[in-house]
């Protein structure tokens, strides 16, 4: 038997743990992170082999440099009108942002999490897809919703659970489905939105469609099952899918360590699929653009597939639930080495002369106000918890499309116990 | 003539925290893992500090894949660990479904007792939190359903850390579900009255040192002579109100280990009582209701007077705002109640 030869005399393994570099406390110095020249990395056509691209995973995509000048072969050329828009849907979800997670401190409903920091990574991305294409988003990406003009009354509705809500309460805050706006059901599980994505995708090649799809998940999710099955899938039927991989660097009080960043970059998740894989500044409004805009076009001419890793920072907590002074430090954010995302496309509006601080001004107090009005509206509705905005009845409608008698039973009593309890 | 044990007042996440230290100050194969369970202590802080004083090899922050926990854990296992993983909401726990039932769950059967999976799985569920479906779902019958896998619910503090030190010496996998509605306090159902905190409960005053409750072993939270009710979890609690409302001699049994049962305690009472009402806040649609249900007639049939009767959370989703009228409460309690009754 084995365990009787005597073992050779070797040296013995230890286990390696990830650990972040930053802890509450720590000063926090970021001179070492490299994020190369504004403008440096290549552009290749989008109908480039994955294998010709590898270098681009381990690369930072810019396009706007220190100064807010867009410098480089990725730089989208935008009009200034388009630029301005995009500005003005990322301080509108900053604004919707803040609102709603005040409310809940408020105790108007039971739960919200902000996307502050991150707000390019999905309303640039929102402008390089047509409005048609479809979008299987995570739990951060209202800035979708807001970048297609969707009502904020209607979010507000579903964040409070309320008689306006389309969705009848069930479920939790944020996690929105607005299908007419190309927005798939949010789902609190995680990245089971990326198989689905590229399903959407085979299904709209395989009647000829002209749409395409994309996915968003967290770099915390790239461990999870469903991501990989959705990367091999992708792969082999060459799905027309941009597969969005937002590294906000914590999945809650995991680092990114803990999802494989200290062995390589998310980006890089897809060249053993034989996938294109692009990596950008999450924080470069014009970045995300012009790689999101790369990777529908590729997508489009039935070159398939393109994983985007949005490197990016998430300056708040996960959400209402968890409070992230207790597990990073809080030096992190302001020291981040590429910025805030709105900050940068403000300086490069103003560098370019199409934008000044009084425009910016009278821009912020313009979504405040339209965010304060359609909250006032929302809340017309009710909120979660005063009163109850569905008849319980409600509660048994769409398990099934048709109401099975187990059902139709237990609906019976609880109508019986309604009455019971008086109300 | 020994002391009595030396005990500290405790609620059920620093009970949890309490078996999962002493079992590791004994025992160097005890593993802690799981998303956020490391560094900042976990989600509901049941892990807080023992990575601190057990070391990051010990107690580990994980990948977000649950299949990956478990198929890691069932690995450590085979070396000859004995690991805890969390799964930091039971609503996540289905990817690793597999590596549950095909696997850890089959291990020693398999190979005829070769390898075995000496794995506790730790999770938060149940509902009355506003969780909505992702964070309030109660799968135990799931898990129930497979064979090779013991599951596990407490309902006080002192029972999670005398179970939970049972579970992680167990030989076998089991599944340890925490009923988080109950982690601060025993919830008895008034969702719009104040929470009593667990120090004026008894089931507070938790050894410090080490005890346990042995799995399989039911217990009477109240004795009586109208009617048995089998319950477990944050239900427990509902239960008792509810019976103290209406002032009923209900002899409340609390499972506490649903596999293996404690078939002779339920056997004894329901011949007694004539009548027996299973409560939990699962869905009822094969839920683990209808395995208690199916036992209680198959072994009392003769002594019963009423037909066995089911209260449970209904067959949907588990909704956000309509969460109160989701839940088995003391409405629904006191109705069933009277029907057996009346029965």
């Amino acid at each position: 038997m084995t365990s009787e030869e005597p073992r050779r005399n070797l040296r013995p393994l230890s286990l390696h743990v990830p650990e972040p570099r930053f802890r509450p406390g720590d000063p926090v110095d970021f001179a070492d992170f490299d994020r190369g020249r504004a403008g440096a990395v290549p552009r290749p056509d989008p109908d480039v082999s994955p294998e010709a691209i590898r270098e681009v995973a381990y690369s930072l995509v810019r396009v706007l440099d220190d100064e807010g000048q867009a410098v480089g072969p990725w730089n989208p050329r935008l009009a200034p009108e388009r630029l301005i828009g995009m500005l003005r849907h990322m301080a509108l979800t900053r604004a919707y942002d803040d609102r709603m997670y005040r409310a809940q401190r408020q105790g108007k409903t039971s739960f919200y999490m902000k996307s502050t920091g991150e707000e390019a990574t999905s309303v640039a991305a929102a402008y390089a897809l047509d409005r048609d294409d479809m979008c299987f988003p995570s739990y951060r990406q209202q800035g979708l919703l807001i970048a297609r003009d969707w009502p904020l009354v209607d979010m507000m509705n579903q964040v409070y659970s309320n008689r306006g809500d389309r969705l009848k309460g069930r479920q939790m805050p944020i996690m929105y489905s607005a299908r007419a706006a190309g927005f798939f059901s949010i789902s609190g599980n995680l990245a089971t939105q990326y198989p689905q994505a590229v399903g959407w995708a085979m299904a709209s090649a395989s009647k000829g469609d002209t749409r395409i799809a994309a996915a968003w998940c967290g770099e915390g999710s790239t461990a999870e099952g469903d991501f990989h099955s959705a990367l091999t899938f992708a792969s082999v039927y060459r799905a027309p899918v941009v597969l969005n991989v937002i590294n906000n660097q914590w999945a809650i009080s995991s680092f990114s360590g803990f999802a494989g960043a200290e062995a390589t970059t998310f980006a890089a998740r897809a060249i053993g699929y034989g996938i294109a894989g692009l990596r950008v500044d999450g924080n470069d409004a014009l970045a995300v653009h012009a790689a999101t805009e790369w990777a529908a076009d590729r997508a489009r001419d039935g070159h398939g597939p393109t994983l985007i890793e949005h490197f990016t920072y998430r300056a708040e907590g996960h959400s209402t639930s968890d409070d992230p002074s207790k597990y990073r430090s809080a030096e992190e954010r302001s020291k981040w080495p590429l910025g805030d995302p709105i900050a940068r496309l403000k300086q490069h509006l103003i560098t370019i002369g199409a934008w000044d601080e009084e425009r910016q001004a009278a821009m912020d107090r313009e979504v405040a106000e339209e965010v304060r009005a359609a909250a006032k509206e929302a809340e017309q509705n009710g909120i979660l918890g005063e009163g109850l905005h569905f008849p319980f009845s409600t509660m048994f409608e769409d398990v099934f499309e048709e109401m099975p008698w187990h059902l139709e039973e237990q609906l019976g009593e609880m109508t019986e116990e309604w009455k019971a309890s008086g109300r | 003539m020994t002391d009595a044990p030396e005990t500290r007042t405790m609620n059920m996440i620093q009970a949890i925290n309490s078996a999962l230290d002493i079992k590791m100050g004994v025992d160097p194969d005890i593993v802690v893992m799981g998303e956020d369970v490391g560094f900042f202590g976990g989600v509901f802080k049941a892990t807080e500090g023992l990575q601190k004083k057990y070391g990051k090899t010990r107690v580990f922050d994980t990948p977000i894949t649950e299949c990956g926990i478990i198929g890691v854990a069932v690995g450590m296992a085979a070396y000859g660990l004995r690991p805890v993983p969390e799964i930091q909401f039971a609503d996540y726990i289905y990817p690793a479904l597999d590596q549950i039932v095909s696997e850890a769950a089959r291990l020693r059967y398999r190979s005829a007792g070769e390898f075995t999976a000496p794995i506790t799985v730790r999770s938060p569920f149940g509902g009355g939190i506003f969780g909505g479906q992702t964070h309030s779902q109660s799968p135990e019958g799931i898990f129930t359903h497979v064979s090779g896998i013991k599951t596990v619910i407490p309902s006080t503090p002192y029972d999670a850390k005398g179970l939970l030190i049972s579970a992680i010496e167990d030989n076998d996998p089991v599944i340890f579900f925490e009923p988080k509605r109950i982690y601060n306090g025993p919830f008895d159902g008034h969702h719009d009255r104040p929470v009593t905190p667990w120090a004026r409960h008894p089931a507070s005053a938790v050894p410090t040192g080490h005890y346990r409750i042995p799995l399989g072993q039911a217990a009477i939270v109240r004795p009586g002579e109208d009617v048995t009710i089998l319950t477990y979890g944050t239900m427990v609690h509902v239960v008792a109100a509810a019976v103290a409302e209406k002032g009923l001699d209900a002899e409340i049994i609390d499972l506490r280990t649903l596999v293996p049962l404690d078939m002779a305690t339920i056997e004894a009472s329901v011949k007694k009582t004539g009548r027996c009402m299973v409560v939990h806040e699962a869905t009822k649609t094969s839920g683990f209701g209808a395995e208690l249900s199916a036992l209680v007639q198959e072994h009392c049939f003769h002594h019963l007077e009423a037909p066995v009767r089911r209260v449970t959370g209904w067959d949907t989703p588990y909704p956000h705002s309509l969460e109160w009228a989701y839940y088995p409460g003391p409405v629904r309690l006191s109705l069933a109640l009277d029907k057996i009754m009346q029965d």
